[in-house]
């Protein structure tokens, strides 16, 4: 009736995750609802209205959703599990560090946000083919490869990932608060507005992540399929490489 | 026309306020009841229609302040004008409504049509005569009270005293002079000194009917706040806290959603309060804050949709909610153009449509009925056949009598009790 194209469960109430075979053998169908639910609810926050203040209300529901959802993962500990996949972490590293661009330019140029890139982001930054948003896919796919490096190499703690995503969190409160004028010339003269397009968004961010958690890191050929204009997924795809590399060495 | 964001009776019931998300009001007033047409109780014509509030830019900010009609609040009638304070998301305004039926003939110094006369050509004095004319309603802005609300109004209410009124947004409460607008003094402040750690917003709020020093506000975490104003000056601290435990066998990530209250209203009698949530009507005994004393379901089948209300926003929607005349009844709003009005003793239920089709004037409505699982029976809609656009968020109920007001998106509907 509303659902677009996708066909999802609805959770009615949480499964018993705990004990049994049955259990256990629910778990990643559980954990793939959760996180599409995440992913979901990240988008909403993002996909604020840049004329139009964004609903408060509606922005604290869903934070307090999405904060939820973290604390829940972090004592199942499957946000270890998450980790490893790294999928499920590269796009919410994607979709929190798109809130970079909500930012001035002026914070860019300062180098407030932008994190410092070590020598494994140099290689990446001369693949980019894109001229198009190109600051967007540099900020967000340099930021993930960051993060995805340090998930299978380090294995880092949850509670530090909790740290950078609670950051991202408030960052993204900060955004809906503070929206300075340059902030949206920048967004309106850099940014693909396909992006912010809920459908294309979600249908980028499904796909991936669906593959990602039902199969395993082996098949991470993501389908380039029609949404050429979406340079999310087009990210994604030379992440999704870029991981192959790492997994297989 | 344009949806209607708000609908509000005058306290005579004669008057009936609308505003819309272009920023008009209009005002539509009871037929005088004629000896001729005894049996019909009055319908309701246009009386006058205004632009209230215009689309604004906020230079600071980069943005557009809406037009959009939040509210409408009547003031109780002092003289022969009326009066409604309406806002927007930024600013309120008293509007005065008056009613011109005369007009003065034979000026002195003016002509007919206004000029000023030759001081060499009045000759004599005279006294200048009223004449009738076409009724002529004007609305006129008396006051306008702005720039004290950093987020957006959701709520005003007019005080007992009938001097004051508070406007609250979603983190702040304001008390208001009805005379002075340079000035309005803080009551209630949400806001946390880092930003960062928003978790709970302001929802609703509203006077107590006969206490002016009490007033109550709503969360979006499902509580209600009960506050006296003589106890400080700042109101942070409540004097009564109302929740409902949790329960645990219900609990879903949306929880927390579908418990923001986002109506909040006082019985006629003040002795109870009744708030709206996503899929429940609540009423609550002011002498008791652990749990409400009734609590009706208005779309219960919702429940196992709530993934895909999430996805497509509607479970985002504020519903509103009313009490009857002797508050024997309470009303509000679903989707599909549906009503519910819960009758409260003894308890009964009914479910109406808000449509032309099958409706004719006049006629009885016809009760709806949802069903959400196996066989649908006949006359019986379907959980997944409902219409999540035609959704009616705002009704009213009349001061005395039983008839009420349906706002379904850009239509209004105006329904009354059956007479035997």
């Amino acid at each position: 009736m509303f659902v677009r194209g996708l066909k999802r469960k609805c959770f009615d109430g949480e499964e018993d995750i705990e004990g049994t075979l049955a259990g256990i053998k629910a778990i990643p169908s559980y954990n793939l609802q959760r996180q599409s639910l995440l992913d979901m609810s990240l988008v909403k926050l993002q996909l604020c209205h840049m004329l139009v203040e964004p609903n408060l209300c509606r922005s604290v529901l869903i934070a307090n959703t999405v904060r939820q959802i973290q604390e829940e993962m972090t004592q199942d500990g499957t946000w270890q599990m998450i980790n490893t996949q790294s999928t499920g972490q590269a796009s919410l590293d994607r979709l929190v560090s798109t809130d970079i661009l909500c930012r001035s330019s002026r914070d860019q140029a300062e180098g407030k946000h932008v994190p410092s890139y070590g020598t494994f982001n140099k290689d990446f930054e001369s693949d980019q083919a894109q001229d198009s948003s190109e600051t967007m896919s540099t900020a967000s796919s340099v930021q993930a490869p960051r993060n995805l490096q340090s998930n299978v190499w380090e294995m880092e703690n949850p509670q530090e990932n909790k740290g950078n995503f609670q950051k991202s969190l408030d960052q993204i409160f900060e955004t809906l608060e503070n929206k300075s004028p340059n902030s949206v010339e920048d967004l309106f003269s850099e940014v693909d507005n396909s992006y912010y397009d809920l459908d294309t968004m979600l249908t980028g961010m499904m796909s991936n992540t669906k593959m990602g958690h039902c199969d395993g890191l082996e098949t991470f050929s993501s389908p380039t399929n029609t949404a050429s204009n979406s340079n999310c997924k087009s990210d994604l795809n030379e992440l999704d490489h870029i991981v192959e590399i790492l997994v297989e060495s | 026309a344009d949806i209607i964001s708000t609908v509000e009776f005058d306290y005579s019931g004669d008057l009936l306020a609308t505003g819309d998300k272009g920023g008009r009001v209009v005002i539509f007033q009871r037929e005088q009841e004629t000896k001729s047409r005894p049996h019909f109780r009055g319908e309701y014509n246009v009386y006058s229609t205004f632009q209230s509030h215009e689309p604004e830019f906020d230079y600071l900010k980069s943005l557009e302040i809406e037009e959009k009609i939040n509210k409408i609040r009547w003031l109780p009638r002092q003289n022969a004008a009326h009066f409604l304070l309406s806002t927007n998301d930024k600013t309120i305004k008293l509007w005065k409504i008056s009613e011109r039926d005369k007009r003065a003939e034979g000026y002195n110094l003016k002509d007919e049509d206004g000029r000023l006369r030759e001081p060499f050509r009045v000759t004599e004095l005279r006294v200048p005569t009223l004449k009738p004319m076409d009724l002529m309603v004007e609305a006129s802005p008396r006051r306008i009270f702005a720039n004290a609300h950093t987020y957006h109004i959701n709520s005003i209410s007019v005080n007992s005293d009938h001097a004051t009124y508070l406007s609250a947004d979603d983190l702040r409460i304001n008390l208001w002079h009805l005379e002075i607008t340079n000035r309005s003094f803080n009551i209630v402040d949400i806001k946390p000194a880092n930003m960062e750690e928003l978790t709970e917003v302001i929802t609703a709020a509203e006077f107590h009917p006969h206490q002016c020093n009490v007033f109550v506000y709503s969360s979006s975490k499902g509580t209600i706040r009960l506050c006296d104003m003589r106890s400080s000056a700042l109101c942070d601290q409540h004097s009564k806290f109302f929740e409902e435990p949790e329960d645990p066998s219900s609990r879903s990530f949306f929880s927390e959603i579908i418990s923001s209250i986002s109506d909040v209203k006082f019985s006629h009698s003040g002795r109870y309060m009744m708030t709206r949530d996503y899929l429940s009507v609540k009423v609550w005994d002011l002498n008791m804050e652990n749990r409400p004393v009734e609590t009706y379901q208005v779309h219960e089948y919702l429940r196992s949709k709530l993934c895909s209300l999430y996805e497509n926003d509607c479970i985002f929607d504020k519903f509103e909610c009313c009490w009857s005349a002797s508050d024997s009844t309470i009303m509000t709003g679903s989707y599909n153009n549906f009503f519910r009005m819960f009758d409260r003793n003894p308890r009964r239920d009914t479910t109406l449509e808000a449509s032309r089709e099958g409706n004719k004037p006049r006629a009885m409505l016809k009760p709806r009925k949802v069903c959400t699982a196996g066989k649908r029976k006949k006359d019986e809609i379907s959980v997944d056949s409902l219409d999540f656009n035609k959704k009616i968020l705002h009704t009213a109920w009349h001061p005395t009598e039983n008839f009420i007001a349906v706002a379904a998106t850009n239509n209004l509907y105006l329904f009354q009790d059956k007479i035997n």
